[in-house]
């Protein structure tokens, strides 16, 4: 049981959280509301990393952000270090690879937002801030949890950017997914085995409680309404 | 409330690991090609246990290495499987010289006990299994970029095999996870590293022979410090030319390399 890899896929999934979630509650809401020329080429540039396999962002991070490319050599510059090969680039790696994970859930959750009631919200004289914050993301809670759960479990679960940009360091890129794959390589089952079986209980744990918590508070909502 | 709890729960591992990665700050990345692992984990334990010295190794496939260190990874020394792979890196000037070969890697073809296909160094046994039609899997790592793969498929075609056992054949994406296809019964047998159909936790699973030097160009090994290379990594790279470490080279079935 590599215990530190573990720790860092944690730490990982809750980083990409952290920043990804703010980010994907802008961008579902401005998409949800807006409608501009255009707007379903950016969905599709969204929903691009869902179809893309991980390798192919893992290839372009590797050789974009590397110290061969000018854009790598600036940040380096920048930073102090280098993006790939060190957590930071994973960071940026997992935002990439889970843009349409966490934007999705929260634009539908938007839209389903009753029009009548952010009118209502509106002609009280509410600010939008306050709209946003008292009105709609009460109501777009469970979009945002399924946002975070989809995010933070396939952050734990990432494999191919990361075997390809991450150089499998201990302790700096050696995720859990990563780890697995070292042991079941070295013929080490058991350790092999234990890891897969805690991602494998964490996952299912954690979609339980998703679901219960969004058919409540769901639930709130439409007896609310009523 | 609920939300200021997960959040927390959120940030708690990430205070946590902090410490972690500190820890480990003064230790050199050294990229192996998995392999060696076995005997490389033996020799880091008697370096560290000689030197006080700590060393992190990074196990995978050469190719994808020699593209990691060319975009600027921090490994500071790279032992790979195939020599080309350090040419490659020497020509680029990524690293200082061209290095030494560390040992010369043979080819062994092994099968898990269970399997009824019969081990024999001209493989006799899988040309007679072709012919009856009753193989079904064999691995090898891909020769495409696996310098074990490649020297593989030279033996295949040595034999006159190569063109028959196409359909049969299951690729590694290097020669750690053939092996693994090898042992765990995924396939009927295969052709792996014999440093690796040594190592016990394959010998617990699996019966071996070594194919013959002859029948394909000599695996010689070479490994190379990089351009970022420590202290540490430097007396460690001398540490692999000692007798010491040879030795454990040679114990996991490597032939002496002869700069």
């Amino acid at each position: 049981m590599d215990w530190e890899a573990l720790l860092l896929s944690i730490k990982l999934s809750s980083v990409t959280v952290l920043i990804l979630i703010p980010l994907a509650i802008l961008a579902g809401r401005f998409l949800a509301y807006r409608h501009f020329p255009g707007k379903s080429w950016v969905e599709a540039l969204v929903m691009v990393p869902l179809v893309l396999p991980p390798t192919v962002i893992g290839y372009y991070l590797l050789v974009g952000l590397g110290s061969e490319s000018w854009l790598g050599r600036m940040l380096e510059q920048l930073l102090g270090h280098q993006l790939v090969f060190h957590f930071s680039g994973l960071v940026v790696a997992s935002i990439l690879v889970n843009i349409p994970f966490a934007i999705q859930p929260i634009q539908r959750a938007f839209e389903a937002v009753p029009e009548d009631v952010r009118d209502a919200a509106a002609c009280c004289g509410m600010s939008r801030l306050k709209v946003l914050f008292k009105i709609e993301l009460p109501m777009v809670w469970p979009g945002v949890l399924t946002a975070i759960v989809l995010c933070f479990s396939h952050v734990l679960g990432e494999f191919g950017v990361v075997l390809m940009m991450g150089g499998n360091i201990a302790g700096e890129t050696k995720t859990i997914a990563i780890s697995i794959y070292d042991s079941v390589q070295a013929f080490d089952f058991a350790s092999a085995g234990n890891m897969s079986l805690v991602l494998l209980l964490f996952a299912v744990t954690v979609l339980a409680l998703t679901t219960s918590l969004s058919r409540r508070v769901g639930g709130q909502h439409v007896a609310n309404r009523r | 409330m609920k939300l200021r709890v997960m959040l927390l729960a959120l940030l708690l591992p990430f205070l946590a690991m902090n410490k972690v990665v500190l820890a480990a700050q003064d230790v050199p990345v050294i990229a192996a090609a998995s392999s060696i692992k076995f005997a490389l984990d033996d020799i880091a334990r008697q370096f560290t246990q000689e030197t006080g010295r700590k060393v992190r190794i990074s196990y995978g496939s050469s190719g994808n290495f020699v593209a990691q260190i060319r975009n600027g990874a921090p490994f500071e020394l790279f032992l790979s499987a195939d020599e080309r792979y350090i040419t490659q890196l020497a020509k680029a000037q990524q690293t200082p010289d061209q290095g030494v070969i560390y040992a010369v890697g043979q080819l062994a073809i092994a099968a898990p006990k269970s399997s009824p296909l019969p081990l024999d160094a001209n493989l006799e046994g899988v040309k007679q299994f072709l012919d009856s039609k009753q193989l079904k899997r064999f691995a090898i790592a891909n020769p495409e970029h696996a310098p074990y793969g490649e020297r593989a498929k030279e033996v295949l075609q040595k034999l006159g095999l190569w063109q028959d056992i196409q359909p049969n054949l299951v690729f590694g994406e290097n020669v750690s996870q053939a092996a693994q296809f090898a042992v765990s019964g995924a396939t009927q047998g295969g052709l792996v590293a014999l440093s690796l159909a040594v190592a016990k936790p394959f010998k617990a699973r699996a019966n071996y022979v070594v194919i013959p030097q002859e029948y394909y160009t000599p695996l010689d090994q070479r490994m190379v410090l990089t351009l970022k290379a420590g202290e540490t990594a430097k007396l460690f790279y001398t540490y692999l030319q000692s007798e010491a470490a040879q030795s454990v080279f040679a114990d996991y079935g490597f032939a002496r390399a002869m700069n």
